[in-house]
């Protein structure tokens, strides 16, 4: 029954991240891609509004996009789980949509 | 499996400002070519996507071309629900009175003209993406 959100851009650039979180259904999950993973490092500007997506809607990161990032592990806002490009297809799989904020 | 069993639900979601970007314009593209396989066709418009909507656009000076036009044919194709974010018009300054007069002729009452934009909040247009079978980004 949920979506599967992705965003791929930076939320310091557009508000991609900002009007997905705005349109979430209690259940959905968020996988940040590309420049959208600069919001799930810690101390960012972002960090809390997804503390407070969390309590709703689980929060992914793609790992290999954080690694060429350089945004490691212990960088990110608490709770939010990296996958990998399976874990990609997993998520995708298991959604019954897939919503891309561009 | 009929036909009947086969239509899915289709979101174009537009948040793209027409002309600066080619987005707004390979939407409709894509609109018209997915009308032609009768599905159930709704089109989204938040943030600048709003702006793809505004009545008056004139690109000739510009040197592209104006295809806000093609919104109004939209009713021929059944494309008949442009779902518009009022959150994201009252942000811009806009009312419903700034956009195209976009109808459709209602076969079921003696071809009467019908608005085909629905002015919808942010909590329906959530409500609108989780019905969807398939969600198409702009």
């Amino acid at each position: 029954m949920s979506t599967l959100h992705t965003v791929n851009k930076s939320p310091y650039e557009r508000n991609s991240l900002t009007s997905c979180l705005d349109h979430l259904t209690a259940g959905d999950r968020i996988l940040l891609i590309e420049d959208g993973v600069l919001a799930a490092r810690k101390g960012g500007a972002f960090a809390q509004a997804l503390q407070d997506a969390k309590g709703a809607c689980a929060i992914y990161a793609l790992g290999p996009d954080l690694s060429a990032r350089g945004i490691g592990q212990s960088d990110l806002v608490e709770g939010i789980e990296t996958v990998d490009y399976g874990g990609f297809v997993d998520l995708a799989a298991d959604a019954t949509r897939v919503c891309a904020w561009l | 499996m009929s036909d009947e069993q086969k239509r899915k639900t289709f979101l174009y979601l537009n948040r793209r400002a027409p002309f600066g970007t080619i987005y707004a314009l390979e939407s409709l593209e894509v609109v018209l070519i997915g009308a032609a396989f009768e599905q159930d066709v709704s089109l989204a418009f938040i943030d600048d996507g709003v702006f793809q909507l505004m009545n008056n656009q004139d690109a000739t000076a510009a040197g592209m071309k104006t295809f806000s036009k093609i919104y109004r044919a939209l009713g021929d194709y059944e494309v008949r629900k442009l779902y518009v974010e009022k959150e994201s018009m009252d942000l811009r300054g806009l009312t419903l009175d700034d956009l195209m007069p976009i109808t459709y002729e209602d076969e079921n009452e003696d071809y009467a003209e019908k608005p085909s934009i629905i002015v919808i909040n942010k909590s329906e247009m959530a409500g609108l993406i989780a019905s969807q079978d398939v969600i198409l980004s702009f």
